[in-house]
């Protein structure tokens, strides 16, 4: 009846049981506040089943900020453990539980922190700069949001039932075969990733044709924001290589369930082919996540230099460069599988020479504010942070990129610091930026600046303790994910270095959701209007926070700095025309995607503990919703030009 | 206001280091601390290739303060060019010294894959020792072909004489790592990596897996010794002498997981690294190899 599953699924250690009281707590509690406020029916009706892409990009950062709460204690058991198992201690953590942490901790700050964060920008963000009323698909919208949480909600379970995988971020096998992990650990990783990676690719397709099919009249391509650029980029690379990813997790799954062979050690299994596979997905990934941030900078930088992009043209070449050139690398990760000189010399020029395109960005940014007026905002401060961090992890980064130095620093903590200083200088850093840039355009109001700047200077201290340690213990041979250190080596000191600057971005995380809190405390006081940075892109000519069919009128756009143009205009006194309002057409909100969300988590949770008929029950009625869906052509209304002629007057008026 | 904060964060992350060099006086900083001829290449490419990037990024982040704090909002004097969006003089250069860099950075590269290719015998005198190695869950077997024995989690070989190391695994992949000696090279069940070191110093150094394979991991350390060439033989004949034999059952036992401090082994049964490297073409149920 209930396939593997025993009470002994969630019987733990003391430890895993403190994890695991966490989450039940924690779920009790937000289900009894919810209740105790009456707040259901505005949870279903406002968000759970909304199809407006602004609300779907704060239910992404949502998610995004709470696995980031999840994984950062995982890291912070991790540090702990290394900082206390030497010599005759062996830690709180047993080895199995270790290697689930760090495990977990990659594949949580990855699938589930970095990317719904990146793709709450894009819903936020992109169709209000293309001037577009919402994206080109809403329902898929919803669907793929909600398919993201089901794989999340799947990770936070194995905390509850059973074990994660202990095998590394990246499952690599044969370790990840049935014959090395026979428990359910893996078999959570692969569903929780298959199940969000399918969110990710119908995003992926989603936005794609948002951006090539939605644009606002006048909107060339030529005359997109930088960030709609990136998107553009990071989206096409979504939709080659997360197919990838989901290939490569049903190969391990028809390893592990039917008994195939396609990376097993024996009957001409070849994990060598996986390694391949899962890194031409992996590599692309990196510029999935970090091309997005560098089109934030490039919204940034501009306004707070109060001065036009330097170079349009060079950023958006070096953009489509990188798009092209990620998919050429992805063997750097793998130079000591053994692959002759040839293959590896190819491959280590190849992303040397990403570092062109990279570095012309950077010179950009720096021309951009060269003869601008610069207000340092902490938009601005966490540019300047990135600037730092992330030349250094570059610096890093191509000497990895050499194959003969790479053999001396690959799977060292060297390769730890670097690509940990690339993500959080070059990605966290980033939706930081953005976080603060864009907060009084969704909300209305200002975040707190005093307590920006100490989370940003907290942050600051705390990597550079926390990562300029891991360099060194990589030059001194310390490799990574080891649970216990050797005294001898000397290497115990530099983890607790490390540890301590753990803790110090601890502070700095305690620093934002306070930051949070005084914000919505005093968001009376703090209340901006449509453009509170003098900004120079469409999303600053709407009121804060939009209405939820953006633009009353669809606006012409006359070149780049769309905005920047309409105010330009008006200065020399051309007045805006009076605008003629219409009926506009929104999606219905609908809980099928919440739905079909659901029964997927039901699909992967049967298939975990082998409950075949959980599973297929899960399936039959994902694919039954959707039918049943596809005939429903009830899926619109209309907001009458009356309607909207007396919101954007009431906004109009709104007091500031 | 601001400026304290840099002053503190700087104040800290110097005492930091200040304390750190302190204690670290004493330890080794192994990739920097070679003891043979491929790890002192290795160590001398990474100065190179760091020094070569410096040159890029030395003068960004002297731009990068100095617009920063030249072209804040209050310092009203400096010139202001609000429009100003390109300058295709610039941008090309900005496209060209990086790509010069990559240019040269791409001819070490190259020349130096070719010249550290783990396959590549060494230019050094004298016949290599081969080193059969196989990674189990979690220690390392060692056998010598040559002189018919084999050790666990020890390695001893003659110094200054080359090394060939021929590498399998019969457990999760691994990776092969003697830092001061030269870089890794992974160990996959089914398959012989190769790699060719030399130790130029007689010495005990460290070696790990670096490649995550299981709760035993850390544990799966061992040491290489590079003895002189009397002390060498004398070790062999040595374990030559004592009373354990690495039998097919002896292996079978030993490949169980687990870890296991050092071994010696007087002889080795009979084309045993061969039948650990083929096992793995066979039907699984075949062969007391397979567990």
């Amino acid at each position: 009846m209930f396939g593997l599953l025993t009470l002994q699924a969630f019987l733990h250690g003391p430890i895993e049981t403190g994890g695991q009281l966490a989450v039940v707590l924690g779920v009790l509690a937000v289900l009894g506040l919810i209740t105790y406020f009456k707040r259901w029916k505005w949870l279903f009706g406002e968000w759970i089943t909304s199809l407006d892409a602004k609300k779907i990009g704060i239910m992404y950062i949502i998610l995004s900020i709470v696995m980031l709460l999840r994984g950062f204690s995982d890291a912070l058991l991790l540090r702990g453990q290394q900082a206390v198992a030497v010599g005759a201690g062996s830690g709180y953590l047993a080895p199995d539980h270790f290697a689930q942490i760090f495990t977990a901790h990659g594949v949580i700050m990855i699938f589930f922190v970095a990317m719904p964060f990146m793709f709450g920008f894009l819903n936020l963000i992109v169709p209000l700069q293309i001037g577009a009323r919402d994206v080109a698909y809403p329902f898929l919208n919803s669907v793929s949001f909600w398919l993201t949480a089901a794989g999340a909600m799947l990770i936070n379970l194995s905390l509850v039932i059973g074990q994660f995988a202990a095998t590394g971020w990246l499952a690599y096998p044969p370790l990840s075969e049935l014959q090395y992990s026979p428990g359910v650990g893996v078999d959570y990783y692969i569903w929780a990733l298959q199940i969000a990676g399918i969110g990710t690719l119908l995003s992926g397709i989603n936005f794609l044709v948002t951006i090539i099919k939605m644009r606002a009249p006048g909107m060339k391509l030529m005359r997109m924001p930088i960030f709609v650029w990136t998107a553009l980029g990071s989206m096409s690379l979504v939709v080659f290589a997360f197919p990838i990813l989901t290939a490569t997790l049903a190969m391990l799954s028809l390893d592990r369930y039917l008994g195939m062979h396609f990376f097993t050690t024996n009957l001409g299994g070849n994990a060598m082919l996986y390694v391949n596979l899962i890194w031409a997905w992996g590599h692309p990934e990196v510029y999935i996540l970090v091309l997005p941030c560098f089109g934030i900078f490039s919204e940034i930088v501009p306004v707070f230099s109060q001065k036009r992009l330097f170079g349009y043209v060079s950023m958006v070449i070096a953009t489509m460069s990188i798009v092209f050139l990620s998919f050429m690398v992805w063997a750097h990760h793998f130079f000591t599988m053994g692959a002759g000189a040839d293959v590896n010399a190819f491959f280590g020029i190849m992303t040397a020479v990403i570092s062109i395109p990279t570095g012309v960005k950077i010179f950009n940014w720096l021309f951009t504010m060269f003869r601008g007026r610069i207000i340092f905002t902490t938009p601005m401060l966490w540019f300047m942070g990135f600037l730092v961090t992330f030349t250094i992890g570059g610096m890093a980064g191509v000497l990895l990129s050499i194959p003969g130095a790479d053999f001396q620093l690959h799977n060292s903590l060297f390769l730890v610091a670097h690509f940990h200083t690339m993500i959080i200088g070059g990605v966290l850093f980033n939706f930081f930026a953005g976080f603060t840039y864009w907060f009084p355009k969704v909300f209305g109001f200002k975040l707190n600046e005093r307590l920006g700047t100490w989370a940003f200077w907290l942050w600051i201290t705390g990597f550079s303790t926390a990562f300029i340690p891991l360099y060194v213990l990589g030059i001194m041979g310390a490799t990574r994910r080891l649970d216990y250190v050797d005294p001898l080596s000397g290497w115990h000191i530099l983890f607790v270095v490390a540890a301590i600057g753990a803790c110090i971005i601890g502070l700095a995380i305690l620093c934002q959701v306070a930051q949070v809190v005084v914000s919505i405390r005093q968001r009376n006081q703090n209340r901006v209007g449509n453009d509170p940075w003098n900004g120079r892109t469409l999303e600053w000519a709407l009121p804060s926070p939009p209405p939820v069919y953006n633009f009353a009128v669809i606006p012409h756009v006359r070149g780049r700095d769309a905005f920047w143009m309409q105010k330009e205009a008006a200065a020399k006194g051309h007045a805006p025309k009076e605008p003629v309002y219409e009926d506009i057409e929104m999606p219905k909100n609908s809980l099928v995607g919440f739905f079909i969300a659901g029964f997927s988590f039901a699909f992967g949770f049967g298939m975990i503990w082998h409950i075949w008929w959980l599973a297929a029950l899960g399936i039959a009625a994902i694919v039954v919703t959707i039918i049943a869906r596809s005939f429903n052509e009830d899926i619109e209304y209309t907001i009458t030009a009356a309607e909207v002629a007396a919101t954007e007057h009431r906004l109009s008026h709104k007091t500031v | 206001m601001k400026r304290n904060y840099i002053a503190i964060a700087f104040l800290v992350i110097t005492m930091v280091f200040a304390v750190l060099f302190a204690l670290l006086q004493n330890y080794t900083f192994s990739v920097f601390d070679p003891k043979g001829l491929i790890a002192t290449e290795e160590r001398g490419l990474i100065i190179h290739a760091v020094l070569l990037m410096l040159i890029v990024v030395i003068p960004v982040f002297i731009l990068a303060f100095t617009i920063a704090w030249r072209y804040r909002a209050s310092n009203t004097k400096a010139t202001y060019t609000p429009n100003w969006e390109n300058s295709p003089m610039e941008e090309l250069i900005w496209w060209a010294v990086p790509f010069e860099i990559i240019l040269v950075l791409g001819a070490l590269t190259w020349s130096s894959t070719h010249s550290l290719d783990p396959r590549k015998p060494l230019a050094l005198s004298g016949t290599p020792l081969v080193v059969q190695v196989v990674a189990l869950d979690w220690k390392w077997l060692f056998i010598y072909p040559s002189l018919g024995i084999a050790s666990v989690n020890q390695v001893d070989f003659p110094v200054d004489r080359p090394v060939t190391f021929e590498i399998t695994a019969d457990a999760p992949m691994n990776s092969f790592w003697i830092p001061q000696l030269g870089g890794q090279i992974y160990a996959m069940t089914g398959m012989v990596t190769e790699l060719h070191l030399a130790a130029s110093q007689t010495g005990t150094y460290a070696g790990a897996s670096a490649n995550y394979s299981g709760d035993g991991f850390a544990q799966m350390q061992f040491t290489a010794s590079a003895l002189s060439e009397n002390d060498f033989n004398s070790w062999a004949a040595k374990v030559k002498q004592s009373n354990q034999a690495l039998t097919a059952g002896e292996y079978a036992a030993l490949a169980e997981t687990g870890t296991t401090t050092p071994k010696v082994y007087a002889s080795v049964a009979d084309n045993l690294y061969n039948t650990i490297v083929m096992q793995f073409m066979r039907q699984p149920s075949v062969g007391a190899m397979d567990h």
